[in-house]
């Protein structure tokens, strides 16, 4: 079985928020009509996004860490939004396992914002109906974009390209192998939600480097420019 | 969570309107043949009065109400769903129950028992649409439903207590005396249930909320400059002082001014444990903790 999802890699997430707009963009521009935006270029501007990114400071100065947080639906495989919907618009896809909102059913009752743990459904003021990340399921299937065009919007628009995209179920696609070789975990696993969408963490990237490597035997010290030192053992030109 | 004041007014309501029912339903069982079938129609037409009072509040709550009739489909798994089901069918039960009483039908005591269990069924349908939902630990939990029963019937006999002050005089004492022992068990089950949740501790912390496995994390940004759905849904906006007031409101218009007032003004009572219940469903709200909160917590 399929289960299609994002593997955002926060270690290389710059925070740039290009994501966000191409989302945006591309939600607002979709059949289902424009993602309201309320007071834009007044006070207090807000609107309905499908995914926002945020910011953390981790650690006591000068032991900090900045930690760009992109956050959007997580297409969890036990969703926690599905069965409270007394109307059947919100539903897991059985085979891509997409999480997605039919707006022309939905009620607007806001009961499944609240059994999601992560606060990823934003209810749409002017349509008001729930609106969530759709995983782009307009683009990733469509036939008359290049195939290595269909690909979520904010997945294309990682400058850094920290979100990668693709099955999680199938064990050798780049996420799967992303998630098994970089520590990938889940958020608020204690909600048992089982997230599809999974975060590769922070890592300091470190190599390390013996003395002897510094002073390579077959690359004589001399024709590195380093001073001469007696104590090195012999280069190969000189044992020859 | 941010109180919504439809689903105050609807829980409030019909609950006062399932408990009045219960109590009409007692009323006949143990002295239905002392009293005219007037009384059961009046006190049937207050009970569904007061479902009809809360079904237009709930239809306020919806943002696309016309499509409201959809909300009975997915019964197998929302317990919204069950409750959309249930209360038109109990509204339908005490309509019956009255037109039954006021044509001289008959059967007046099995329809009784049918709305007694519909409007159980919907108090635990009620209640269960919080308890259902797992990440809020303070509405998961037993005595989210046991709440809505006992208030719900404790609202209800006042209300018929001070009904029956007007239309049964004789049987004013009776009812007030049950109404002050349920109002008694609701101090129990609510004072249970504040003391409960005023010392749960939180299952997810920031650190599991973004996997960061570090005790000082502090948020810097949130995603928005003006605020979002996150931040308006899932927080009550109001200060902790406005809150404490809620709750003094609570215990002095649900129990202690009632508990005073029921013998002697159970008109009085019932106004003032109206108003209480609405402080009561008020605090319900805001006392709920949504881990979602934890990733609006600062911006800067
Ligand atoms: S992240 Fe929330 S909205 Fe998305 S599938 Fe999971 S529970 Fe549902
Ligand atoms: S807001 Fe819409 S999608 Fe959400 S539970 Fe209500 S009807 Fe279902
Ligand atoms: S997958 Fe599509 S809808 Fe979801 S966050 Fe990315 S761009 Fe937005």
């Amino acid at each position: 079985m399929t289960q299609l999802a994002l593997v955002i890699d926060l270690n290389v997430c710059v925070g740039c928020h290009a994501c966000v707009t191409n989302c945006k963009q591309w939600n607002t521009s979709g059949a289902a009509g424009a993602l309201v935006d309320c007071n834009p270029y007044e006070q207090d501007p807000n609107g309905t996004f499908f995914n926002r990114v945020q910011t953390f400071e981790v650690g006591e100065f000068p032991q900090t860490e900045t930690v760009h947080f992109p956050k959007s639906c997580l297409h969890c495989e036990d969703p926690a939004c599905v069965p409270v919907c007394p109307t059947g618009a919100s539903y897991k896809r059985k085979e891509d396992g997409i999480v997605l909102v039919d707006y022309d059913k939905c009620i607007g009752c806001k009961y499944c914002s609240w059994a999601c743990p992560y606060g990823v459904r934003e209810f749409d003021e002017q349509r008001k109906v729930m609106t969530k990340c759709t995983l782009c399921v307009d683009r990733i299937y469509d036939e008359s974009l290049p195939e290595e065009r269909r690909k979520p919007s904010c997945v294309l628009a990682c400058p850094p390209g920290a979100r990668l995209f693709g099955d999680v179920h199938d064990p050798d696609s780049e996420v799967s192998v992303a998630i098994r070789e970089r520590g990938g975990y889940t958020l608020m696993p204690e909600a048992n939600t089982k997230p599809a969408n999974h975060y590769l963490p922070r890592r300091k990237t470190t190599v390390t480097v013996r003395s002897d490597e510094l002073y390579r035997s077959d690359n004589p010290h001399k024709i590195d420019g380093a001073p001469f030192d007696k104590n090195l053992p012999p280069t190969t030109e000189e044992l020859n | 969570m941010r109180p919504a004041f439809s689903v105050l007014f609807l829980t409030t309501l019909i609950g006062a309107g399932q408990g009045l029912f219960i109590t009409l339903f007692f009323v006949e069982l143990l002295a239905g043949s002392s009293l005219s079938a007037g009384f059961f129609v009046g006190g049937s037409f207050l009970a569904l009065v007061l479902l009809g009072l809360g079904g237009i509040s709930s239809v306020f709550h919806l943002g696309h109400p016309e499509r409201a009739w959809r909300a009975m489909t997915m019964w197998r798994t929302s317990w919204l769903a069950r409750e959309g089901i249930a209360l038109p069918a109990f509204i339908a039960a005490v309509f019956a129950y009255g037109v039954a009483h006021w044509l001289n039908l008959g059967y007046t005591l099995v329809i009784g028992v049918v709305g007694v269990v519909l409007a159980i069924v919907l108090f635990v349908c009620t209640g269960m649409i919080y308890g259902a939902i797992k990440v809020l630990k303070e509405w998961a939990h037993p005595l989210t439903i046991v709440n809505f029963i006992v208030l719900g019937c404790a609202s209800g006999t006042t209300l018929a207590a001070a009904y029956a002050s007007f239309a049964a005089p004789e049987l004013t004492i009776t009812l007030a005396q049950a109404a002050f022992a349920l109002t008694v068990l609701g101090v129990v089950t609510r004072v249970s249930s504040l003391w409960r949740n005023a010392t749960l501790r939180p299952t997810s912390t920031l650190q599991t909320a973004i996997g960061i496995r570090h005790p000082r994390i502090v948020q810097k940004s949130q995603g928005s400059m003006g605020g979002s759905y996150n931040t308006r849904e899932f927080f009550h906006g109001k200060s902790a002082s406005f809150v404490r007031g809620i709750l003094v409101m609570l215990v002095l218009g649900v129990f202690v001014l009632p508990l005073a007032l029921v013998m002697v003004l159970p008109l009085l009572a019932f106004i003032v444990q109206y108003l209480g219940l609405l402080a009561e469903r008020w605090y319900f709200f805001a006392e709920a903790q949504h881990p979602q909160n934890l990733y609006y917590q600062g911006k800067s």
